[in-house]
């Protein structure tokens, strides 16, 4: 394994909720790795650490060491901003600007610096190649991003993540609002996107992480219960615990 | 979502049909043996008769195994129950063919007199009996220990039919005339055999349904 997101011994605490505890491994480069669990078992909270989505909540307190490629994500040192544009994010809900398609996707280049009218068009349509939705919308780019179908805005909402070339991809739920079709178009696209990124998902959907992700964790009460190989974790897992919830004996 | 419950009991219902399966193979060979010994052709005819019954049983494992794959997606022990259930059922079914063979025999026999009393077939026999019951007791009580200790009577098996073979050998060179006799009882030793090596394939199934690892113990 050539871990790019190092974790060790990290605690977070809402307020006197200790919503992580004692949490530490290693996330591989460009690989898919799965995070499940019953709800409220640390997964997203753990998601969210990776680009400090948390720093947004009141009374959250983070011990222990969270590192991408090289870098303390939690150092002195370490602007946000630039955090986040290396560690994109897509949600649950598809979530475009009200703006159009070409601006969804330029947003984040333009944000960084980028002017050029002929750099902007080539990173629109490497994000949109990317996301598989060049074909479907090439002919409309200035039409507004919100005709788009549901699995169209998501697909967009990860070009929008891939246009700033980050190393790392989070997907929260990113097909739980989705059609099945619209899902496995997603799925495929992930299956793509691991030779050049790094994808950490969380999902509820354990049948989806175990087509889709080579590592998938297991959590439960905010701790890291069992870390394999997908095929080892869903054929013959190492701990009952993670037996009885991918069997569905509780959760 | 796997439907816990409903699930358990379709389960706990393809573990039984094993069970049914496990019965009738056993008194298959059982009666295939007793009816080479005594000559009993109805008891032969009976054998052969019962074993559509046995492949039916074989095909509502596949259908139950199929469609809990197709409802429940299982993962982990649970797909296990049902890989197993399919290797076992096949192996069942297999071994229920081999004792039909041997009652085809007799019936082949017809009416002809023993070349010679029959000692070692028997006690073959007895002892494949023996492996088919811990090979089903093993996968139902899901007893690894007992799975490998079966296994080892197979060498017994193999050492009783290389015995069997060598008489055979002695009477086809001293009676000539008896070669098609001795031809079909060589058969017979091989088809018991066989169901010797399919008991202990499942004693490998039930090794793989509780520890999720592959052993051969067919060496």
């Amino acid at each position: 394994m050539n871990p790019i997101i190092r974790i060790n011994q990290l605690n977070l605490y809402y307020g006197s909720f200790h919503a992580l505890k004692n949490v530490s491994m290693d996330i591989p480069e460009k690989e898919i790795t799965a995070f499940i669990g019953p709800s409220g078992c640390g997964k997203s909270t753990l998601l969210r650490t990776l680009n400090r989505m948390n720093d947004m909540i009141p009374g959250t307190r983070i011990e222990g060491k969270v590192e991408i490629g090289e870098r303390d994500i939690y150092g002195d040192q370490v602007e946000v901003e630039a955090l986040r544009r290396n560690v994109g994010m897509v949600f649950q809900q598809p979530n475009p600007f009200p703006k159009s398609i070409y601006d969804n996707v330029a947003y984040g280049p333009r944000l960084h610096g980028t002017r050029s009218r002929s750099e902007l068009d080539e990173v629109v349509e490497r994000s949109l190649r990317q996301a598989v939705l060049w074909d479907e919308v090439k002919d409309y780019l200035k039409r507004s991003a919100l005709r788009l179908s549901g699995g169209q805005q998501q697909r967009l909402c990860i070009a929008r993540a891939l246009a700033v070339q980050p190393d790392v991809l989070l997907m929260d739920e990113a097909t739980s609002a989705l059609d099945p079709i619209s899902t496995l178009k997603i799925e495929e696209l992930v299956q793509e996107l691991k030779t050049s990124y790094t994808i950490v998902m969380v999902t509820h959907n354990m049948h989806q992480a175990a087509r889709i992700s080579g590592r998938t964790v297991f959590f439960l009460n905010g701790e890291v219960v069992e870390a394999s190989e997908t095929q080892q974790l869903f054929s013959n897992p190492r701990d009952s615990r993670t037996e009885d919830y991918i069997s569905g004996r509780f959760g | 979502m796997i439907q816990r419950k409903e699930f358990d009991l379709r389960l706990e219902g393809l573990r039984q049909l094993l069970r049914e399966m496990g019965e009738h193979v056993r008194a298959a060979l059982q009666n295939a043996v007793t009816s080479l010994q005594n000559l009993d052709l109805d008891l032969a005819a009976e054998v052969v008769a019962k074993d559509a019954e046995l492949n039916q049983m074989e095909e509502q494992v596949m259908e139950l195994g199929s469609k809990l794959i197709v409802t429940q997606q299982p993962v982990a022990k649970d797909l296990r129950k049902i890989i197993v259930a399919f290797k076992i059922s096949s192996d069942l079914e297999r071994m229920g063919d081999l004792a039909l063979d041997v009652a085809k025999v007799t019936l082949r026999m017809n009416t002809q007199n023993l070349v010679k009393p029959l000692v070692d077939i028997p006690k073959m026999a007895s002892l494949v009996e023996k492996m088919v019951e811990e090979s089903l007791a093993s996968y139902l009580d899901e007893n690894t220990d007992l799975a490998y200790k079966m296994a080892q009577d197979d060498d017994e098996v193999d050492q009783l039919y290389s015995q069997i073979l060598r008489d055979l050998y002695e009477v086809i060179r001293n009676n000539p005339d008896q070669l098609q006799q001795a031809l079909l009882l060589t058969l017979v030793g091989r088809y018991i055999e066989r169901i010797g090596d399919h008991a202990t394939n499942i004693g490998e199934s039930t090794v793989y349904l509780v520890t999720g690892q592959r052993p051969d113990l067919n060496q």
